[in-house]
């Protein structure tokens, strides 16, 4: 059998830690601990990129006025507020909620081990995780001013203090950066290798649920992309603080090595917070479908080829950057080939719904959501990965409303999903429905409201990063549209609010969590919610018996099937 | 709000025609689909008595279903494919015979250009260089040598469907040929620091006379 229980002699040794105080929370080896300090650490991280994203779009819809709570806004300040709301994002919300705290919560719970296999460099990779986003955030505050060249931070702007103006703001976003890649190599070794050898008896790898595999086919990606751009940022350090010129023509150096090197990375990227996102969303259409996960295996396997793919995809970036005009032919095919695994995995999703039993709770509510926002992302997407109309759209407001209609199912909607479908699991508690879908119906409405006008900019010819459009004549007119998405935006931030709200409710007197709330199938909902420390009782670990999405099964009265279920007891 | 753009170079059309194809093709796709998944959550909404099907999906009459639309995304992304190529291929791959040569520098934060004066020869004494506008006669087919002084910049000039990134230490060609006359606007479409977002430029498309005159105004005088 290829699988093992974890080794009991190893965990019973810090059997005793549980988080003693709030430093006992930044000391636990728990992986649940460790879930809930990325989850809230991501979130708080979301807060702070939301109002960057509200000082800057107040600025462009009333160009010049003060922003309320902020003041006006320079063109120094609206850089650096772009760039670092980008970074942010994407590197310390969109992974760490996604991966990190969904990742470490659910992996372990999921195939019923009693922790992580490295609970040790679980803890360190948070620790320097936190340092990394200590350090993004001072490098807000330094003299100079956060780093303003974009988050792809294309030298020679970002590698030369004369031309930034940001020396220390510059060098510390490429150290948070790079420390950000160190936590996350830590942590995606430890999901690997907890997923390899860590199930319980009996949980084959056609057992495993999708979330789990898709996180693991994550940071297997993350680990193979993110060499190079490690690679790179200390070439940029370098470039910055010593005087190398690995990107300085001057000297002999390239500025586009760089741009192959980050986006080498930083496509892959894109999928490296994707899978996991289509993972939550399968196990929750599934689970309110009840139906049985159409095409497991296909589903598997489209993943690993997006993956495969996802390598050879990363110039479409720099259609237009200088490379060799050639070369945009051969990107373009790889480009749109890639939408052949990523639609199959959507036709998997439908045909699981086909015949279902569709229940709207608020998780289906974002799953939902998830597959119908991302369609738009999707399709929008063949408009950039086309050379030729690439050649009008690169850089317009256009790519920003295509990768904020993916990005955003991702990491926002997918991260409610996951956190509103496994909170009663987290916290023992559940969440107010009608509070959720105030929430939910607020937060979707308004999000299209703002994306909509600028995919409107974007066709019109407006482009990224400038700080006032009333500086060009044929884009001042409209103004209007600009208006439009602020509103809908600052709307939206209110609607959060909602969130907060029934997440104080839930904590003071929500509801006591059952077991298994859902009537899911997936081992986790066999634990006691919030589960203990070595989340089972060491006598009564699971042992697994069948695939996670055996619902409706005919024969049987109740129309879910559990993992942990022995055959027997159905006789 | 006029919520078209103008078509003003000769390939602009063309971009315009590829952008329209993919909105055709895959809008119908992505309309398709999201109907499709909202008739899914209408027709099996959860109902009393209403058990659920046990298919696995590993049958090939159910299989089936998603091979088959497989086929036509396969190709749509075919056809999306050589329609870009061509595009692509006309606009950035391939430089028609050039009635005149200018050079377009950036720098921060501005756009030097550079242009042959009464001899019609670039990189000659009488030269003229002009600060953020740009004069070029309509129906002419111009070369571009973009050139940084700094940091990257991107020469865009919208109704030309035009881009280009300018990168240091390289000269990077292409071409364009107006074919409305009028004013338009340049973007500086990379962030280049802290006036990014004030570097813009007009572009002048004149008639032949007007051009003529243009030229023949500003030309240095040069001493022999």
């Amino acid at each position: 059998m290829a699988t093992t229980t974890v080794d009991a002699h190893a965990h019973d040794s810090h059997a005793h830690e549980g988080p003693k105080g709030i430093l006992g929370y930044f000391w636990s080896t728990d992986h649940k601990v460790i879930a809930q300090l990325y989850l809230w650490t991501g979130m708080f991280m979301a807060l702070i990129g939301g109002l960057m994203a509200y000082v800057f779009r107040m600025q462009l819809a009333f160009p010049g006025k003060p922003v309320p709570g902020f003041g006006v806004v320079s063109p120094v300040e609206y850089n650096a507020l772009v760039t670092n709301h980008g970074t942010i994002m994407i590197f310390w919300v969109a992974m760490p909620v996604l991966i990190a705290a969904f990742g470490n919560f659910l992996i372990p719970l999921m195939i019923g081990a009693d922790d992580m296999v490295f609970p040790r460099i679980n803890r360190l990779s948070y620790q320097v995780f936190l340092l990394s986003a200590i350090v993004i955030l001072a490098s807000l505050v330094v003299e100079g001013g956060g780093f303003g060249g974009a988050w792809t931070a294309y030298p020679p702007l970002s590698a030369n203090p004369a031309y930034n103006l940001t020396p220390l703001g510059a060098t510390l976003w490429v150290v948070a950066v790079a420390l950000e890649f160190v936590a996350f190599l830590l942590g995606g070794i430890n999901f690997i290798v907890t997923l390899m050898n860590a199930r319980a008896p009996g949980m084959k790898a056609y057992d495993i649920p999708m979330v789990c595999w898709m996180i693991v086919i994550a940071s297997i990606l993350f680990m193979l992309s993110v060499g190079p751009l490690i690679a790179g940022a200390v070439m940029l350090l370098f470039d910055q603080t010593l005087g190398t010129g690995f990107f300085n023509p001057a000297v002999g150096g390239d500025p586009i090595l760089w741009q192959h090197l980050f986006w080498f990375f930083g496509h892959p990227e894109v999928y490296v917070v994707l899978l996991p996102a289509i993972g939550v969303t399968v196990d929750i259409v599934a689970t309110f479908s009840r139906r049985k996960l159409f095409g497991y295996r296909l589903l598997l396997y489209t993943a690993v080829g997006i993956g495969v793919l996802s390598f050879f995809v990363w110039a479409h970036h720099q259609f237009i950057a200088g490379i060799d005009p050639r070369m945009a032919n051969i990107f373009t095919v790889t480009t749109l080939l890639i939408s052949i695994p990523v639609i199959e995995m959507f036709f998997v999703v439908f045909a699981t719904m086909y015949g279902g039993s569709i229940r709207l709770t608020v998780p289906m509510l974002w799953a939902l959501s998830f597959l119908a926002e991302f369609m738009i992302g999707g399709m929008t997407g063949i408009y950039l990965g086309s050379s030729g109309s690439d050649i009008y759209l690169h850089d317009t407001y256009f790519v920003l409303a295509h990768f904020h209609y993916t990005f955003f199912p991702i990491a926002i909607i997918g991260g409610f999903a996951a956190f509103t479908y496994w909170f009663p699991k987290m916290y023992g508690k559940m969440l107010d429905e009608r509070l959720g879908k105030i929430h939910f119906w607020g937060t979707i409405i308004s999000f299209n409201f703002i994306f909509i006008p600028l995919f409107i900019l974007g066709g019109l010819g407006q482009h990224r990063r400038i700080y006032n459009f009333q500086n060009f004549p044929e884009l001042a007119p409209y103004q209007p549209l600009r208006v439009v998405a602020t509103t809908a935006l600052v709307v939206m931030l209110l609607f959060q609010l909602v969130f907060f709200w029934n997440l104080i409710k839930s904590f003071r007197r929500g509801v006591p969590a059952p077991k298994n709330p859902w009537e899911s199938n997936t081992l986790e909902w066999t634990a006691d919610s919030p589960p203990p420390h070595g989340n089972w009782p060491p006598d009564q670990m699971p042992v697994v018996y069948r695939g996670p999405y055996e619902y409706g099964h005919p024969g049987r009265e109740s129309d879910f099937w559990p993992q942990n279920v022995p055959p027997a007891r159905e006789a | 709000m006029d919520f078209t753009l103008p078509q003003a170079s000769s390939y602009a059309g063309s971009i315009d025609g590829l952008i329209l194809l993919i909105t055709v093709l895959a809008g119908a796709w992505l309309l398709l689909a999201e109907g499709f998944f909202f008739w899914l959550i209408w027709r099996f909404r959860a109902r009393d008595g209403v058990r659920t099907q046990y298919l696995d999906g590993t049958e090939p009459h159910i299989k089936k279903w998603i091979s088959r639309p497989h086929t036509l995304i396969l190709i749509l992304d075919v056809v999306v494919i050589v329609a870009a190529i061509r595009v692509w291929v006309n606009v950035k791959q391939t430089l028609p015979v050039a009635d005149a040569t200018i050079r377009v520098i950036g720098q921060q934060w501005g756009w030097v250009f550079q242009q042959p004066g009464a001899d019609r020869q670039l990189d000659t004494a009488d030269d003229i260089y002009t600060t953020d506008d740009l004069y070029v006669e309509n129906q002419k087919t111009y070369h571009f040598q973009l050139q940084s002084r700094d940091v990257l910049h991107s020469f865009s000039v919208p109704v030309f469907r035009i881009k280009q990134d300018v990168v240091p230490g390289r000269t990077i060609t292409g071409w364009f040929t107006p074919i409305a006359a009028g004013t338009y606007d340049i973007q500086c479409v990379e962030i280049c620091g802290i006036g990014h977002g004030v570097m813009g430029g007009r572009i002048h498309v004149q008639d032949a006379n007007e051009h003529a005159a243009w030229i023949a105004g500003n030309t240095p005088t040069v001493t022999q």
